[in-house]
């Protein structure tokens, strides 16, 4: 049983970081969601604050880790010009083409915007700090914002799954 | 046996209020840097000269110089307004529309059906 370096890093690139992405993102979004001052007491906003500012701090580390390992390590691999890289051979079969025109196209893209938002995410919870508490306005963008680069990164996430399984990068 | 009762809950005092100024300003920039995404993805399609311009890193092509471009260009707009906000309030309820509408222009630049509509032939 062994992985080559290519099965390694998209490995690392999908399942590694992708699952330390979703549990981040659940726990998170829950902090985030019951940060209320109406709902926790001095002890629980002292003891879930640290988790939400790690939490999103840790999503955002590895959203970044995830897309330049994704664009600057497998993606090189997927692209390469040869005639048995993935991208060739999803281009050369027209029942598969659309995986590239269409999935490949969205995920290297829209992936990008998941670090993005989620940076601006952890950077105004750890801001705000307890604070963050009776900002209603304040937290409820920031649902929407870690919602959106969630939504971004699942893209990505889904799509690369299929590619993988259609395309392998080997 | 004896029955205690709960303490009463202890309500989060209220912390000091701070400037929303520098939360804002993380905000758009977040908004500013999708649209820049979005926007370079889009003119990459339109023009072989731009895309040509962002191909930044021969082995990854033009998308390392829309990424590369859009994170400069977040991370400039962040510093910036990060300075012209710092310790003031803003409008943080025009400010979040504003941001929205940039993240939704940022999602719609990078949809490949919406970007292939400029393509060159």
């Amino acid at each position: 049983m062994s992985l080559t370096d290519r099965e390694f890093w998209t490995v690392i690139h999908g399942m590694g970081l992708g699952a330390i992405f979703l549990l981040a993102f659940a726990g998170g979004l829950a902090g985030l969601w019951s940060l209320r001052a109406e709902l926790v007491t001095v002890g629980g906003l002292r003891e879930r604050l640290p988790r939400l500012e790690i939490g999103t701090l840790v999503m955002a580390l590895v959203a970044w880790l995830t897309v330049i390992i994704g664009t600057y390590v497998v993606y090189p691999w997927y692209r390469d010009p040869s005639p048995t890289s993935p991208r060739s051979l999803l281009l050369a079969d027209p029942n598969k083409a659309l995986w590239h025109t269409f999935g490949m196209e969205w995920k290297e893209h829209v992936a990008w915007l998941a670090p993005i938002l989620a940076t601006a995410v952890a950077y105004v919870v750890i801001y705000y700090g307890p604070r963050l508490a009776q900002e209603r306005r304040v937290r409820n963008a920031l649902l929407v914002l870690f919602v959106l680069a969630f939504a971004a990164a699942a893209v990505a996430g889904l799509f690369g799954a299929f590619l993988n399984k259609v395309a392998p990068t080997l | 046996m004896s029955t205690t009762s709960e303490p009463a809950e202890i309500i989060v005092p209220v912390a000091q209020p701070k400037p929303n100024g520098p939360a804002a300003a993380a905000l758009l920039a977040a908004g500013i840097g999708s649209l820049i995404l979005g926007l370079l993805t889009t003119l990459a399609e339109a023009s072989p000269a731009i895309k040509a311009a962002l191909t930044w890193v021969a082995a990854v092509g033009p998308l390392s110089g829309k990424t590369g471009g859009a994170v400069i260009g977040w991370l400039v707009v962040w510093v910036v307004l990060g300075f012209l906000w710092r310790g003031r309030d803003v409008n943080f309820g025009r400010v979040w529309l504003v941001t929205l509408l940039l993240v939704g222009l940022g999602f719609l630049g990078t949809f490949p059906i919406f970007y292939e509509l400029f393509t060159v032939k």
